[in-house]
């Protein structure tokens, strides 16, 4: 029938067109990257096969971290306040209660070896520069001390996280020590204008990136942000799959909170647009039967 | 005052007072559109709601919506997004809608262009429908500025910088339409008046207009026929409805037109809930920032088209610049369109696929408007480049030759 053709004709137009602004465009703009490692198989200095010895490590931790680290879980509170700890490191060092828990093991044990290295900040932290990275590398410890360390760490941090309190909880771990949320009402733990001399900028509100960034992109972002934005100050942060899941997830609870209601109401009014549709036909029908 | 007799009904008394009665013949019941149509001339009330429907989901936006550099993007995507009820409902109906709205307008258009539905009498309707064009263009790109993120921002960046290369006076010009020396607080806050009053109600003038100006020429046909409505508007009334070549504007016009609607609705509403990014640009969720140039800069789809005509002239001809070039063909494909029913030295009212020269011009040019779409959002570097030059030239030329092509046409068919 004729007017099938003409239908066929426009979307034809229409389906061309469309493909070449979007999914090409996009493809040409954005070009897929590696996709995103959970096991860091890249850092190889240290055995993680070695299985670590929780006594050794707390006597090894309590000796060595908490100095500048708080460990409010097992008891250790913070050295000084969040802008006197910015002031004299630069950034505010991390509780380590979840570390054992967001940290993928391998990531862990070779950012306590070195931690240039596993967050890839090489380019940053070059000995040309003169910064040196305000953690020092532990690579004078036995690689079954590191394991010691880890082994601490997991044994003390929470086993799970689900819900919205808990994704807030590993988001604030993982991210808020330098990025705001402020639709959720959270400020960096590291005041800002520190934060800016620290990272070279200001890092960015977090509240609109699930939107602006997309869940792909972060996906592979967080994981390796060097390999969507070569020469970022922004750290390989070295998140599980699963913590980098709950961060995403609370990324989207926070700036896409109406997701659910969205998805539910759309079904509804396709479905009374449908029947609109099939009403509106019939009564056509019946009309044009009295003039064709 | 004339002698009223007491009602005997509502209508009665309405009647007596606003000629109801006459009214709804004339705008409904009696006015003739031809019956030799097909689904492509659904798309005027397809338009007409659209139309409807973002002005009422902009009144609610407005209700929350602050014209202020400092809040206007936080009361769009956290006050309007998140907090008020519903919020995002209106605001997905009113950027996919504004998108959407562009796509009918195009099938519109190009019907229009096709059957040959803008000469012999409808120049006026042609005109006007044009006119309707440049102010739904005016009200997307002052609209697209308003959440203020970081596409609104440059987006106004670039396209208020074009006026920069009018001769004489564009440095001037463009401060003066900015309100400041850089897109600023005081460019929004015009924008946002000439998006929500202004233009508005330009449009809604120019509706009635259009409107009106169907009247008298009348609606074109499937086959581009001329016949006297008067003659087959009797047929009708005397009840010969099958013989009539017209038929009602209600309600049998506008049944096909519900029909048409209600599926096109399902489409509209798939992309409203489930496939918006297309018409709510991912970047634009970037507050914006003067200071943070995007990777790629592009305008929404429906003027990528121009905005390649303008991108495409990127070197030097004749020690004209590129720039000065690029603004000349920008200037002229924005004109050109409303100047079609006297390019069109063809006598022939008839489908394009009827029409021995036309149909090639025709699809040539749709073709070149598909390449320049494309390439108005790729980057233009490389060959990139050539080809935007290349489409750009020849939507140029296709312009150029139709006068030339449409009266060898009327000779060929004269002729036979």
């Amino acid at each position: 029938m004729k007017e099938f053709k003409i239908l066929a004709v426009i979307m034809a137009l229409v389906g061309i067109t469309y493909y070449g602004i979007e999914p090409y465009a996009h493809s040409v703009m954005h070009p897929e990257v590696a996709p995103a490692d959970f096991s860091f198989k890249d850092l190889k200095n240290v055995d993680t096969k070695l299985a670590g010895n929780v006594e050794n490590g707390k006597v090894l931790v309590e000796a060595n971290c908490i100095a500048c680290h708080a460990i409010e879980k097992a008891g250790h509170p913070a050295v000084m306040p969040n802008a006197d700890a910015a002031a004299s490191y630069g950034v505010v060092p991390p509780d380590l209660s979840q570390a054992g828990r967001i940290y993928d093991k391998n990531y862990l044990a070779n950012f306590i070896f070195d931690p240039v290295s596993a967050m890839h900040l090489q380019h940053k932290y070059s000995p040309e520069s003169g910064k040196a990275f305000p953690m020092p590398s532990y690579n004078w410890m036995t690689p079954q001390e590191i394991m010691d360390v880890v082994a601490y760490l997991q044994s003390i941090a929470p086993k799970v996280a689900e819900g919205k309190d808990a994704h807030k909880a590993t988001f604030e771990a993982a991210c808020g020590r330098c990025h705001s949320m402020k639709y959720a009402g959270i400020e960096a733990a590291t005041p800002v204008d520190t934060i800016k001399t620290y990272m070279g900028a200001t890092p960015p509100d977090l509240s609109q990136y699930i939107k602006s960034r997309g869940e792909h992109y972060l996906h592979s972002f967080i994981n390796d942000p060097q390999l969507l934005l070569k020469g970022t100050s922004m750290p390989r942060v070295g998140l599980s799959e699963k913590a980098q899941e709950e961060v995403i997830a609370y990324m989207e609870e926070i700036g896409d909170s109406k997701k659910a209601e969205r998805e539910s109401l759309g079904v509804w009014v396709l479905l009374y647009t449908f029947i609109f549709a099939i009403l509106a036909y019939l009564w056509k029908r019946k009309i044009w039967s009295e003039v064709h | 005052m004339a002698e009223f007799k007491k009602a005997d009904s509502m209508l009665e008394w309405f009647d007596q007072r606003l000629g109801v009665v006459n009214f709804a013949k004339v705008m409904m019941t009696e006015y003739w559109i031809p019956k030799n149509i097909n689904f492509l001339w659904a798309m005027g009330v397809l338009l007409t709601v659209l139309f409807t429907f973002l002005l009422v989901s902009g009144i609610f936006l407005l209700m929350y919506y602050k014209p202020d550099a400092a809040m206007a993007f936080d009361s769009v995507n956290y006050t309007i997004m998140q907090e008020v009820a519903y919020g995002w409902l209106f605001r997905h109906i009113h950027a996919v809608g504004a998108s959407v709205v562009f796509l009918v307008i195009y099938i519109h258009m190009f019907t229009g262009i096709y059957y040959g539905s803008y000469k012999k009498g409808r120049e006026m309707i042609w005109i006007s429908g044009m006119l309707l064009f440049v102010l739904f263009s005016a009200e997307g790109f002052s609209g697209y500025m308003l959440p203020w993120g970081q596409m609104s921002y440059w987006a106004a960046y670039v396209i208020t910088e074009i006026f920069g290369g009018i001769p004489v006076i564009g440095d001037e010009l463009v401060v003066w339409i900015r309100g400041n020396f850089y897109v600023a607080d005081s460019t929004l806050t015009r924008f946002f008046m000439l998006h929500v009053l202004l233009i508005p109600l330009a449009i809604l003038g120019a509706i009635v207009f259009h409107f009106y100006s169907l009247r008298f020429p009348h609606v074109n046909n499937e086959d581009g026929e001329f016949f006297d409505f008067d003659e087959e508007a009797e047929k009708y009334l005397a009840g010969n409805k099958k013989e009539s070549k017209v038929v009602p504007f209600w309600p049998v016009f506008l049944s096909k037109d519900f029909f048409v609607l209600g599926f096109f609705m399902l489409f509209f509403f798939y992309l409203v809930f489930f496939h918006y990014s297309f018409a709510m640009d991912p970047i634009n969720f970037d507050k914006a920032d003067g200071l943070k140039t995007p990777a790629h800069i592009y305008p929404e789809w429906y003027f990528l088209w121009s905005y390649e005509v303008l991108r495409g002239w990127f070197f030097e001809i004749a020690g004209i610049s590129g720039k000065d070039l690029g603004l000349m063909a920008f200037g002229f494909a924005n004109i050109i369109f409303v100047l079609l029913p006297w390019l069109d030295r063809s006598p022939m009212v008839k489908p394009a696929n009827q029409r021995p020269y036309f149909k090639y011009w025709f699809w040539l040019m749709m073709a070149d408007l598909m390449v320049l779409t494309e390439f108005g959002k790729l980057p233009p570097t490389g060959p990139n480049a050539w080809v935007g030059f290349w489409a750009s030239l020849v939507f140029l030329v296709l312009f150029i030759a139709l006068p030339f092509i449409t009266k060898a046409e009327a000779k060929k068919v004269e002729g036979k």
